[in-house]
């Protein structure tokens, strides 16, 4: 039975989980980035992975940094945050007047792994100065098209998505109509699923009903959001407003996600405050609602758009892997 | 009871759910855009053998279960009570006839077998893959005929009845695999 193969011998405990050949392949996917980008004239820049400021989401969970140190009073210490996306740091370097930038960087996520999660894992992120949402949405689709070569990106409304694949209008249904649209479809609903809970309903729909059915074929970027999944998106005040988010999907899995950005420090302030009501109701840890971010953004944010793309899964597609684990060098349980 | 949180979900943790043990066979974590983690459980029911699907979110809790497994040797039986002892404890456990199921086929006194206690109640008897069991009767075996197609039914010393290749006669110990209830191969004569 055995023929001596590498794939007999289990792998020794300090081995990376990724072979030398998808390592290749990774450095050869980060080089094509920083071609896409450069060659659009985006500056390369680098930005803090430990940040007095966080951004504030009910379900990111970042990963505090205890700091002490003499310049700390006697006893205190400083907490810093271990960033989930170096957004707050590239909008400064916005306001502060600087042109289109990318960035290349790890990330870091409390409690998020699985087959296609790694609690540190790596973002290209990428802000186009003066860019508004179809701009954004064609670039994603570019930079899409020219790493995956499977074609430009179609476009679906995330309302469209729903009457397609639920047949219910995310935007004007009610509440018992979405969970009667979950049992209709077979999802298995969590015991303590709130019916009032709308987004919660919402995400279980698009998990288990759109989401299998995107870029397969070709790349998909879903846009369009409801208002209440805005994040840090601007709102087009249609009727009903939608929130001007997209996000690109391939063979049904979410590779990056991209806002027409949000400008004023006003709305992202009350939007912080809302979103610490909820952490706190949840029975998680509130953030610290003010930063440089909102400083920032009050001494003026030009308008542009801003994308966070999933380094790894993009090389797991590319690479026809299955799991995160075949193309990270050392995942969590061995990291 | 100790509770695992969501963060802790991995295949082979042992929960309760209504009261009953569980195994988790299965554990996908899935997170939709800027949503709430749900970790897609599949748990089985050890005490019946089902198979539940389950979504958990983030922050959902289930209790662990108080399951343990430990060898045993089979002392005797007592009407519809089957009763053995922890080899380690000397502790004695017993098992109705419907909890021991087919595998009263393959008990002899003194043989060791696994049990799974639940909350330290036995609730899964098994016993070794192979037993080797004494031929108490059959019909005598046909001469000089060694095919294993042509079977009969043979009683073995634990009043069970197995089916055997014709050749096999009384007195033959025969070797069973207990998962399946089948001959395997004769051990001597």
């Amino acid at each position: 039975m055995s023929n001596g193969s590498a794939a007999d011998t289990p792998r020794p405990d300090f081995a990376p989980s990724a072979s030398l050949e998808a390592l290749r392949f990774r450095a050869v996917m980060l080089r094509r980035v920083r071609q896409f980008f450069d060659e659009r004239g985006f500056l390369e820049v680098e930005t803090p992975l430990l940040s007095a400021d966080v951004v504030i989401d009910l379900h990111l969970d970042p990963l505090p940094v205890v700091l002490s140190s003499a310049r700390c009073q006697a006893g205190k210490v400083r907490t810093m945050w271990l960033q989930t996306s170096p957004e707050f740091a590239m909008k400064r370097l916005l306001a502060a007047g600087f042109p289109s930038i990318y960035q290349i960087t790890h990330a870091f996520r409390g409690g998020e792994r699985g087959r296609l999660h790694n609690p540190e894992f790596t973002l290209v992120e990428w802000y186009a100065v003066g860019q508004g949402r179809d701009g954004g949405i064609r670039l994603l689709s570019q930079l899409a098209e020219t790493l995956l070569k499977k074609g430009p990106a179609e476009r679906l409304a995330y309302r469209h998505a729903f009457q397609l694949g639920v047949g219910v209008d995310p935007f004007q249904a009610s509440c018992e109509e979405l969970a009667a649209a979950a049992r209709q479809h077979g999802v298995v609903i969590p015991a303590g699923q709130d019916l009032q809970d709308r987004d919660g309903w919402l995400d279980l729909l698009l998990v288990d009903c759109i989401e299998p059915h995107l870029g397969r074929g070709q790349p998909t970027i879903l846009c369009d959001y409801p208002p209440s999944q805005a994040a840090l998106a601007r709102i087009r005040p249609d009727s009903p407003p939608v929130a001007e988010r997209f996000e690109l999907y391939v063979e049904g899995i979410e590779l990056a996600n991209g806002y027409h950005e949000l400008l004023e420090a006003e709305e992202l302030r009350r939007r912080n405050e809302a979103v610490n009501r909820q952490r706190a109701l949840a029975g998680k840890m509130t953030l610290p609602s003010e930063s440089r971010l909102l400083a920032a953004m009050e001494s003026g944010l030009p308008p542009c758009t801003g994308v966070a793309l999933g380094f790894d899964r993009l090389v797991m597609l590319a690479f026809g892997a299955s799991e995160l684990a075949e193309v990270l060098p050392f995942p969590l349980e061995i990291a | 009871m100790a509770t695992y949180k969501t963060s802790d979900f991995r295949k082979g943790l042992k929960v309760q759910i209504d009261g009953e043990p569980y195994l988790m066979i299965e554990m996908n974590f899935v997170k939709p855009g800027k949503g709430n983690a749900l970790y897609k459980c599949k748990l089985r029911n050890l005490l019946r053998g089902t198979v539940l699907d389950r979504t958990y979110k983030g922050g959902d809790s289930l209790e662990s279960a108080d399951v343990e497994e430990i060898d045993v040797q089979y002392l005797y039986r007592h009407a519809d009570t089957f009763v053995f002892m922890d080899n380690k404890t000397f502790e004695q456990y017993e098992l109705s006839s419907e909890q021991v199921d087919d595998n009263w086929k393959y008990l002899k006194e003194g043989m060791v077998c696994s049990m799974t206690l639940f909350n330290n109640n036995p609730i899964i008897l098994s016993p070794p893959n192979h037993v080797e069991l004494k031929v108490e009767y059959c019909e005598p075996g046909v001469k000089g005929d060694t095919a294993t197609n042509v079977t009969k039914p043979v009683k073995v010393e634990t009043g069970a009845e197995i089916l055997c290749p014709s050749f096999i006669n009384i007195g033959n110990i025969v070797k069973v695999d207990t998962r399946t209830g089948a001959y395997v191969e004769r051990v001597s004569s």
